[in-house]
């Protein structure tokens, strides 16, 4: 009721249609509708009284008192007038009627308040419908579009679908034709063949006839006497004893091939039945021990569960060497069925083993690396202090020699210095000459080796000469050919001798590398001696791994 | 046109006899006691003793002529075959008595024996079929007679066994029929149909296996449980398998001494200027080896496997695919797989097993024998001046030597035995 005004304003601004269509709610009857117009716009203060001054002015009182009560009647209202005559106005009835009349107005409004937001609502979910129809048409087209598309190749793929077809059609039908060439062909060629082979064959029995009309004299066998048979017994006349031996003795040869041939299978099925009972027992003793199933062995007709019973049952039916079926598929089937669990059994393994290994293995991962640092860590500082120290040292040197000290505390370490170096100088000298007696030894070895040498090649030059001689003398009472034959082998022979020889001469040397094994081990430190600067030179290195004893000495050495 | 017969251990002429003609064919007797020298032209086989020179015998044909000739297994009875296939004429040493084969089939092996010399197969063909009969050698009486089920036989032959016979069609039908000594059919096998068919068979020693080669350059091999194809083997131009070893001969350029130059050249050194040696390469694999495809439209193509021989062993089959005549390859049946190629310089012309060991010989027509073992291949010279062309070999029994034969020559191959 607080908008009042507000709405009053565009209703009075607005069409009088739009009005007549907003209080379409109210039961009013159509007649009276133009009427009703004229009532409910509530004119604006400036020209309500302009507007109701036009209605009733001082001349037309009554007619409009009488009018306005004819319109209260009709719209259901008492009358206002006193009585049902007379022309004086009932005040309390025109004011219940105003007061009425207000409430139906402020009741209007409210319905027309009500009617206006449900027009807005509308008219928003309108405008939203819209939009949503505007994007679905567009949608639409899309995939119309695409549909479009797509039909378009899906007739071209079915097209060269149809191409393909026709073209292996095509190839197919040309095969088939070959094909029934080649066989009319090749029957033609059979006809002609056997046509001309029979020519052939009379021909050859014409022939034949001629050969033998002739009664050729030539044809004949000249021998200067009959020659024994071949294992001495005496031809045999051709009776149907004889066919019936020899039909016997072919029987008889095709039996034993077959005995022989069943012989072997039957060897090679007991081997075979022997690997898989081993293989049935080891794959039964890898697995881990089955729980007895007492169901299973009803189950099957044939006993499984059980696989010591097994092993016992099939052993014992082996030592009679059965091959009938059921032992077989027993065998088999228990085979198989092992297998399969072993198969699983190490599956499972797998699996256990890959989680636990990939578990390990981060974890070894992590710690190692972890310590790995520590490590290196702990490495680095080492290396550092070894520095420093190595530093300090060589300072202390430095300010030794160069400071002039005590002259005692000098020789005192000077002494010292002195005796250190004498001492390895000593053990120097000493394997030196440990060296030098072992060089003589391996000299000494030489010059016999290479005497023996010498000798042995003198000897076998005298063989050599001594067997040539031989050769050659023989040679002239000899053909050709054995010396073509013989000769290879002279020099094989004596290829064999040089083989010898240095197989000899190569055990000779065996000696003398086993001697210089511990020889050359001793060399590392007698460079010192023979290559004096570069020993030095090479130690300048400051290098992490060098011994600071080494440094040292060779800093000891440059000053003497 | 005489006939020599030298020792084999050391070539000494033992024997020296003259024929009435250029003799076309020699063959010892099963005892090694005669020998039978067919001369075709003029028809006429003469046979030798060899503990009695004096003894004579001469076999004439005459008109009916001569194409083929060979002893029985108990070395006393010449089978002759006479000129356009007319008949089989059986002429005994021990006995007056001649028997006749008639209709033989005019194929390249109409005549197979036992390995034990018992029977006696022969192809024969009436009114455009093709039979076989058996026949028993110890009296040639006549033991199984049957027609096969075959076009046009082109071959037959004998397991080692004895107990089957292998029938196989000609080229234009790939059929291998397997007949038991008894003329029962045990099996067929057609690998395909059309297409050229088989070229050369070969079983193995212990008549497990059927080798088959064809024209499409496969083998195919069968088992004599079921005589169904176990496998196949291909002769592709490229070897691409990585466990194949494949030797390659290549010449080992002469090393010409100069300094040891001496006038007149030595024979050695002759040897060494004219005839280039050569030495066997590993080649990497995959190799290529050089195909040659023939023309089409002649008849008889130089197409597919040629050659077939299983080593004494069993262990082996050498083949060789006349599309790459360059190369002998080597199965190894253990395992049935390919395991060597070699791949030479010239065309292969024959290869033999040695009777005794796995090692193979190869001649390809020049002056060089080659020998494959498991243990290695080695290419060996002919130690003689001039040319000397090998166009075949052969060994001997023992598996010591071996003869080499050139058109005009021939010399014998001793080999040292490894002493263990």
């Amino acid at each position: 009721m607080g908008d009042w005004k507000t709405v009053t304003v565009p209703v009075l601004s607005s069409d009088s249609k739009n009005i007549f269509q907003c209080t379409s709610e109210n039961k009013i009857s159509p007649p009276s509708m133009n009427s009703q117009v004229l009532h409910l716009t509530l004119p604006s203060s400036k020209s309500m009284h302009s507007f109701f001054s036009a209605f009733c002015t001082e001349e037309n009182i009554e007619q409009s008192i009488s009018y306005l009560d004819a319109e209260l009647t009709t719209l259901g209202f008492p009358s206002i007038y006193a009585e049902s005559k007379g022309k004086e106005l009932n005040l309390i009835s025109v004011i219940n009627c105003m007061n009425e009349l207000l409430a139906l107005q402020n009741k209007n409004l409210r319905a027309q308040e009500e009617v206006e937001m449900q027009h807005l609502k509308l008219g928003s979910d309108m405008d939203h419908l819209q939009n949503c129809y505007a994007k679905l048409k567009e949608q639409l087209e899309l995939s119309k579009r695409e549909i479009v598309g797509l039909q378009e190749r899906d007739r071209q793929l079915q097209s060269k679908n149809r191409n393909l077809h026709q073209l292996l059609k095509n190839e197919k039908d040309e095969v088939q034709k070959l094909q029934n060439i080649i066989s009319s062909r090749a029957t033609q060629y059979n006809h002609d063949m056997k046509r001309k082979e029979r020519e052939y064959n009379k021909l050859k029995e014409r022939l034949h006839q001629l050969v033998m009309s002739k009664k050729d004299k030539k044809i004949a066998m000249e021998v200067l006497n009959y020659v024994g048979r071949a294992n001495g017994k005496r031809g045999a006349w051709r009776t149907d004893k004889t066919e019936a031996r020899n039909e016997e003795e072919m029987y008889k040869v095709l039996l034993s091939d077959y005995e022989q041939r069943q012989k072997q299978l039957l060897v090679e099925n007991a081997e075979l039945k022997k690997v898989l009972q081993q293989m049935k027992k080891e794959i039964i003793s890898l697995l881990p021990p089955q729980k007895q199933k007492p169901k299973e062995r009803s189950e099957d007709g044939l006993v499984l569960s059980d696989p010591e019973e097994d092993i016992g049952e099939l052993n014992k039916e082996n030592m009679w060497e059965l091959s009938c079926e059921t032992v077989r598929e027993q065998l088999t089937n228990s085979i198989r069925k092992q297998w399969r669990m072993l198969k699983n059994h190490v599956e499972t393994l797998d699996n256990q083993v890959s989680r636990v290994y990939s578990g390990a293995l981060n974890e070894k991962d992590v710690i190692s690396r972890e310590d790995h640092e520590l490590e290196t860590e702990k490495l680095e500082l080492e290396i550092q202090q070894c520095k420093e120290m190595i530093k300090t040292q060589q300072q202390l040197l430095q300010q030794q020699l160069m400071s002039p000290c005590d002259d005692d505390t000098t020789l005192l370490l000077q002494d010292c210095y002195l005796l250190e170096e004498r001492e390895r100088l000593q053990e120097e000298w000493r394997l030196f000459r440990e060296q030098k007696k072992n060089f003589e030894k391996e000299r000494r070895s030489f010059t016999e080796a290479a005497i023996r040498l010498g000798l042995e090649r003198k000897a076998f030059e005298e063989d050599r000469g001594a067997w040539l001689k031989q050769q050659f003398l023989s040679m002239s009472t000899d053909y050709k050919h054995s010396e073509n034959v013989t000769a290879p082998s002279a020099f094989l022979g004596s290829s064999d001798q040089d083989n010898r020889l240095v197989k000899s001469t190569s055990q000779q040397r065996k000696p003398h590398c086993m001697l210089s094994g511990p020889v050359s081990a001793e060399r590392c430190q007698t460079p010192q001696y023979i290559t004096r600067n570069s020993y030095s030179a090479a130690s300048k290195k400051p290098a992490g791994d060098s011994k600071p004893n080494l440094w040292v000495e060779s800093g000891k050495e440059e000053t003497e | 046109y005489r006939l020599v017969v030298r020792d084999a251990g050391t070539l000494q002429i033992l024997q020296l006899y003259t024929c009435l003609d250029q003799i076309q064919y020699i063959e010892w007797s099963s005892d090694s006691l005669f020998i039978l020298c067919a001369m075709y032209k003029r028809g006429i086989v003469q046979v030798w003793s060899l503990e009695q020179p004096d003894w004579h015998c001469k076999i004439d044909e005459g008109s009916a002529g001569l194409v083929a000739s060979c002893w029985s297994p108990d070395g006393r009875h010449i089978l002759n075959t006479t000129e356009f296939h007319l008949r089989i004429t059986v002429w005994s040493l021990c006995t007056k008595s001649v028997s006749y084969i008639k209709y033989p089939k005019a194929c390249q092996q109409g005549l197979a024996f036992t390995k034990d010399g018992r029977y006696m197969a022969v192809a024969e063909r009436r009114d455009c079929k093709d039979f076989i009969s058996i026949f028993v050698c110890s009296d040639w009486q006549l033991l199984r007679h049957f027609d096969t089920e075959t076009q046009d036989l082109f071959g037959i032959e004998w397991a080692p066994n004895g107990c089957v016979l292998a029938v196989w069609d000609t080229c234009l039908e790939y059929k291998i029929l397997l007949y038991s000594l008894d003329g029962r059919l045990l099996s067929t096998y057609q690998a395909y149909e059309w297409s050229l068919g088989i070229k050369s068979i070969a079983w193995s020693p212990s008549s497990q296996f059927l080798a088959i080669g064809s024209y499409d350059e496969k083998v195919r091999i069968l088992n004599h449980v079921t005589w169904k194809k176990i496998t196949e083997f291909e002769h592709p131009a490229t070897v691409a398998n990585a466990k194949t070893i494949v030797y390659k001969e290549v010449e080992k350029s002469p090393s010409a001494e100069t300094q040891r130059l001496s006038f007149p050249p030595t024979r050695a050194l002759a040897n060494s200027l004219f005839s280039t040696q050569s030495k066997y390469d590993i080649s990497q694999v995959p190799v290529s080896l050089q195909y040659i495809k023939p023309a089409a439209d002649r008849a008889n193509p130089k197409v597919g496997i040629g050659m077939l021989a299983f080593s004494s062993d069993n262990c082996f089959l050498a083949t060789k695919n006349d599309n790459i005549p360059n190369a002998v390859w080597i199965w190894d049946i253990q395992k049935l797989k390919l395991s060597v190629v070699l791949e030479q310089l010239c065309a292969v012309q024959s290869f033999q097993w040695d009777p005794r060991q796995p090692r193979l010989a190869v001649c390809t027509g020049n002056s060089k024998v080659y020998l494959w073992s498991p243990a290695g291949c080695v290419s060996v010279q002919v130690p003689v001046e001039g040319d000397f062309q090998i166009v075949s070999l052969s060994w001997h029994s023992s598996g010591d030597s071996m003869a080499l034969l050139s058109k005009e020559n021939f010399c014998v191959c001793y080999l040292e035995r490894d002493e263990v």
